[in-house]
This record gives C-alpha cells, sequence and structure tokens, in this order.
C-alpha cells in the first residue's frame, strides 16, 4: 500500500517535474518573502512574463518539430520599430500599421520556414543568419534612432501593452488566449501530432505521408506571429528586453516561463543583485533538461564513455 | 573520381577565392564611386585587418575544433570578457601591485586559467549529464554574463600598464601581438587536428559518434580537452586584446559567438561536425574582417554589414548543400 503510494508520488514528480519544481519555487520564495504573493506582485509577474511567453509559445511548436529559431529576438525588435514607424506615418494610422507589421513579420517566417522546410537547411545557420539579416534590416529600418509615438495620449494604440479588462492586464489576457489555443493545437488537432511525429522521426513521418516540408513552414509560420503579437505589446508598452526559452508542451512552456518569471523576482525581493538571476536561470535550464532527459533515459548519468 | 576531387577543390578553394573576389570587386567599386582616396588593398590596412580578426579569429579556430567534434559553444563571449575581467583586475591586487612589472605573466596566467576552468566546466556538464552541448552552453552564456555583472557591477574594469600596452603593440615584420597570437594559434592547432591521435579522434566522434564509441575511443574526455580548448582560445583572445586596452566593459564580447560560428561555417566546417578545418575557418574569419572594411571602404552604412553577412552565410549554407548532394537515391525527409 505505502510502496504503490511512493511510487505513485514518484511518477507524478516524474511527468510534472517542472509543475512540482515550480510549486516549490513558489512555496520557497513566499516563507522567505510574504510580500512574494501579494496579489498585484503576482499579476505584475505574470505580466511582465507575457512578452516572453508569447514568443516562447510560438517557439514551443518550432523546437517540438525538431527546429531551432535563433531570429525570434531580432525580429521582435524589428516588429516592434515597424509598427511604431508606420503608426506615425499618416498614410497607416494604427488601424493600418498593425495588420501590415503583421504581415511584414509573418513574410520574415516565411522567409525562415522556406529555407528550413522546403530547402532543408540547417535551422541553426538559417536562424543566426536570418538574426544578423534581421538587425540589420531594423537598423537600416529606423536609421539607428528610437522610435517614439508623438502624442502618446491621443491614441487607443496603449491598449494593448498597458490596458486592462475586467482588471486583468490585455498583455496577460492575450497570453492565456494564445496559450489555449495554440496548446489545443498542439495536443489535440491532427496538425499537432504532425508536428511531434516530424521532429521525433522524420524518415517515419515521410513514410507515413506527412508532408513534412509544409508541416516546419507552419511551425515557422506560427513562430512569426506569436513574434508580431509580443511585438505589437513591447510596442505599446515601449519597455523591456527579450529572452529566449521553452520545450515541450504548452503547458510546460508556460510554466517554464513563469518560473523564470518568478524566480527573477523572487530573487529581487530577497534582496540579491540583479545580476545573480543569470547565474541562477543558467543552473535551473540545465537542471530542468538534465532531469528531463534523465527520466527518459532511466539513469542520471549519461552513458557517454 | 576525378569528380571528388573537384569537389574537394571547390569546397576548399571557395572561400579564398571570396576573399579575392572581395579584394577586387572593392579596389574597383572604390575607385568608380571615388568614395574614398585611399587604395583598398595596400599593405598596412591589411596587416591592421590581420590584427583586428585577432579577437573573433582566435575563438572561432576554438570553435572550428568543437564543432568538427560535433558540440557548440555559446557561452565564449561571456568567457572572453570575464578572463579579461580576471586579467586587469588582478593587476591591482595589493601583492601583485607589489611585484610591479613581473606580475603581468602572472595575471595572463590567471586569465588563461579562468578561461579553461569555464571551459572545464561546460564541458563535465556536457560529458556527464548527457544534455546538448547547445543548451549547456546557451545556459553558461547567461551563467557567466551573470559573473562578469557579478564581479564589477556595470562598471568597467580598467588597469593600464604601459609595459603591457608596449607588448600588446610590439610588432614583428608589421605583425602587431595580436595578428601573432591568431596565426600562432591557427599553425598550432591546425597541426593538433591534423598530425595528433587527439585531432584524429576529434574528427571521428563528430563523423560518428557511435561508431566511434565501437571502436573504442573514449568520447567524454575529447569533449571535456576541446570545451577547455575553446576556453583557453576566449581566455587567450582577451589577454591579446585586453593587455593593449586595458579596459574592460561588462558588456563586451557579445554576439561573439554568433561572429565566430559564422565564420566557421564559412570556412566549410559541417555544423553536425565530423568535417572541416582550421585554414578554412582562417578564411571565414578574414572574408568577413574584409567585408566589414570594405562596404566601410565603398561608403555602406555600417548597418548594412549585418544584412549583407546574414545573406551571405544563408547563401553559403544553400550552395555547399547543392555541391555536396548525395545521390538522388537518397530519401527526401
Amino acid at each position: 500500500m505505502a510502496d504503490t503510494a511512493v511510487k505513485s508520488i514518484g511518477g507524478v514528480l516524474a511527468r510534472q517535474g517542472i509543475l512540482v519544481a515550480f510549486i516549490l519555487f513558489m512555496v520557497g520564495f513566499a516563507l522567505w518573502n510574504p510580500r512574494f504573493i501579494d496579489i498585484d506582485n503576482v499579476f505584475g509577474v505574470v505580466r511582465s512574463s507575457a512578452i516572453l511567453g508569447i514568443m516562447a509559445l510560438g517557439v514551443t511548436f518550432v523546437v517540438i518539430g525538431g527546429n531551432l529559431d535563433l531570429s525570434v529576438g531580432s525580429m521582435l525588435s524589428f516588429s516592434a520599430i515597424v509598427v511604431l514607424d508606420l503608426h506615425e506615418n499618416p498614410a497607416f494610422g494604427p488601424a493600418l500599421a498593425i495588420p501590415a507589421m503583421f504581415a511584414m513579420t509573418l513574410t520574415l517566417g516565411a522567409i525562415n520556414g522556406f529555407l528550413i522546410g522546403y530547402l532543408r537547411l540547417n535551422s541553426l545557420i538559417v536562424t543566426l543568419g536570418m538574426l544578423s539579416a534581421i538587425h540589420g534590416l531594423t537598423l537600416t529600418y529606423s536609421g539607428g534612432q528610437n522610435m517614439d509615438i508623438a502624442n502618446q495620449n491621443e491614441t487607443w494604440f496603449g491598449v494593448f501593452g498597458r490596458g486592462t479588462a475586467l482588471g486583468i492586464p490585455i498583455p496577460v489576457l492575450i497570453f492565456v488566449a494564445l496559450a489555449a489555443v495554440l496548446g489545443i493545437l498542439l495536443a489535440k488537432t491532427p496538425f499537432g501530432r504532425k508536428v511531434y511525429a516530424v521532429g521525433g522521426n522524420p524518415t517515419a513521418a515521410t513514410f507515413s505521408g506527412i508532408p513534412r516540408a509544409r508541416v516546419v513552414f507552419m511551425t515557422y509560420m506560427i513562430s512569426a506571429f506569436c513574434v508580431a503579437t509580443a511585438g505589437l505589446i513591447q510596442a505599446s508598452r515601449t519597455m523591456g528586453a527579450p529572452l529566449l526559452g521553452g520545450s515541450g508542451t504548452i503547458f510546460k512552456t508556460v510554466i517554464g516561463v513563469l518560473i523564470l518569471g518568478f524566480i527573477q523576482n523572487g530573487l529581487l525581493l530577497a534582496g540579491l543583485e540583479f545580476y545573480v538571476q543569470f547565474v541562477v536561470t543558467w543552473i535551473i535550464i540545465i537542471l530542468a533538461v538534465w532531469l528531463d532527459i534523465a527520466t527518459k533515459r532511466g539513469k542520471l548519468w549519461s552513458p557517454i564513455a | 573520381m576525378q569528380n571528388d576531387t573537384v569537389k574537394k577543390l571547390v569546397r576548399n578553394g571557395a572561400i579564398w577565392a571570396f576573399i579575392l573576389f572581395q579584394l577586387v570587386f572593392f579596389e574597383v567599386a572604390g575607385r568608380w564611386w571615388s568614395l574614398s582616396d585611399g587604395a583598398f588593398m595596400d599593405m598596412d590596412s591589411m596587416l591592421l585587418l590581420l590584427k583586428q580578426s585577432a579577437p573573433i579569429g582566435i575563438i572561432a579556430v576554438g570553435m572550428t575544433v568543437v564543432m568538427i567534434n560535433g558540440n557548440i559553444d555559446l557561452s565564449v563571449g561571456a568567457t572572453y570578457a570575464l578572463a579579461g575581467i580576471v586579467m586587469l583586475d588582478s593587476m591591482n591586487w595589493p601583492f601583485m601591485q607589489a611585484m610591479g612589472d613581473s606580475a603581468i605573466p602572472l595575471a595572463w596566467l590567471f586569465a588563461l586559467f579562468t578561461g579553461c576552468l569555464l571551459g572545464l566546466i561546460n564541458g563535465v556538464i556536457v560529458w556527464k549529464t548527457g544534455v546538448d552541448a547547445f543548451i549547456v552552453t546557451l545556459g553558461a552564456m547567461l551563467g557567466y554574463r551573470g559573473l562578469v555583472f557579478m564581479y564589477n557591477g556595470e562598471q568597467p574594469t580598467y588597469h593600464l600598464n604601459w609595459t603591457m600596452v608596449d607588448f600588446a603593440e610590439a610588432s614583428i615584420l608589421g605583425l602587431q601581438t595580436p595578428a601573432i597570437v591568431f596565426l600562432a594559434v591557427v599553425l598550432i592547432v591546425w597541426l593538433v587536428m591534423t598530425r595528433t591521435i587527439h585531432g584524429r579522434n576529434a574528427y571521428a566522434i563528430g563523423d560518428n559518434r557511435e561508431a566511434a564509441v565501437n571502436a573504442g575511443i573514449r568520447v567524454g574526455p575529447h569533449f571535456v580537452l576541446n570545451f577547455v580548448l575553446i576556453g583557453f582560445l576566449a581566455a587567450l583572445s582577451a589577454v591579446a586584446f585586453y593587455s593593449g586596452s586595458g579596459s574592460v566593459n561588462p558588456n563586451d564580447g557579445m554576439l561573439f559567438e554568433l561572429w565566430a560560428i559564422t565564420a566557421v561555417v564559412l570556412g566549410g566546417t559541417k555544423l553536425t561536425g565530423g568535417r572541416g578545418s582550421i585554414i578554412g575557418t582562417l578564411g571565414g574569419v578574414i572574408a568577413i574582417q574584409l567585408l566589414r572594411r570594405g562596404l566601410n571602404h565603398i561608403g555602406a552604412q555600417t548597418e548594412t554589414v549585418n544584412l549583407v553577412i546574414g545573406t551571405i552565410l544563408i547563401a553559403v549554407l544553400f550552395l555547399d548543400r547543392q555541391l555536396n548532394r548525395k545521390g538522388a537515391e537518397e530519401l527526401k525527409v
């Protein structure tokens, strides 16, 4: 009896390790500093995690499809700069600037998807090249200048980054909605299963008649769409710095992003130096991936001689 | 058979042909648009070019070895900054100051030791946990950068020692110290990769890890040795550069990993491991630096450099794929 209980607890730990870690962190920080679980603080963390989180949702698809996307960071600044510039352009205005920016960002995603999906080039190098190219494009476009909206009070553009609905910040609502839609897309639809198949075993997927190229192309389009959404929010609040993170399922991505957000916040509230979080993030990334691999192979240490 | 020789020639010669093309193009274009009065190809500017490519070049040599071995290291930029900080800061320690100029070699040793240690940490984690080197060093890129900032906050670390500056600016046959160090590293690591058992094993492991294990090669220690090597080279790069400049900014070295990887890939090293050459990387490093200077020479904006290099990188990848395509019977996945 006790034995099966231990086993089932072990099973939960193995399957939901990342969730357990999340809860432990929350409890630990809350004991350390009660202000940590204050409702305002929690909302603040979720709000500032939203941009990173939305980008990570898209990257999840790319990674599960067996590829990488290093270009999301530079794509984010591209989309933010473009939407701000078009917003200030009298020919566009906010109502046209947003679809135009989405179209341009999706074009970049289509280039990634075409090169990696249809031409089958290595995703690390392609997106590395795109990182550099998009960076250059953004600098050329903006002339190295910062973009600002001149009359910040006369536009409804700020609603995406600063607004609230029913007391919940809009970025959080967008994050939750996108996570729900993309989570269902990945877990419950044929397309989602094709993404797993292509990432898991491309040869078997091809033999099963799955159009690998199109599936990979779509993962990059989803990634670009998420980046464009994140760029819109970023531009709308004109603050924040992009980062990379996330793998596995949408659920794990969300938890992973929240863990990083809460740890950052918890370390600050605990009175530690800002940069300590870099080191802690390093340790967490490696521990998380290591434990994931260790559970899969059933051994803690790698069998490499 | 003959086809293979042609292919090999194309693969190894392509980067040098590209360099030659750049030299001619920028020389002609510079005159055509008469934007610059100086010639592009004079001796002084070429020597300077070699010196300027040294910091990234030394790191790119290490990156070549790690990539041939089937791994990658994204943490080199942070290692470079931390080694630089340790070197300059150690010169300010009381016992080091008491030693006068004889403390300089000791400071260099501290820096090189730091680099080796950071490389060792990466190598051991990759070996023992089995986590992909990409993830391990992506984490370390953050973690080591955190250490850089924790050392001195956002303040620059500086120590100006004229003996050290003189050393860094000394020159033999017009080549300044960083350029000499760069060329020496290219030569030594080239010898290691082509003439030693370790080099041969590194190729074998990168080409087919399982076969290498079956052949009795101990994969782990080779991984660790190569990570220590790239850590050492990142620190050596910092030693060569900061001895002359005397000041480290905590943001220094950011994006170095991207430039190094770009140079390595341009030089023909396979991302999947098992193939590549140090000499090719030398070509890749020179090609990138030439492009920077060349675009500047014809009066293009500095921002366009990123755009051009990104495009070239993807084009090279595409051409390489087309040239090295396996038989038509290969499954199209």
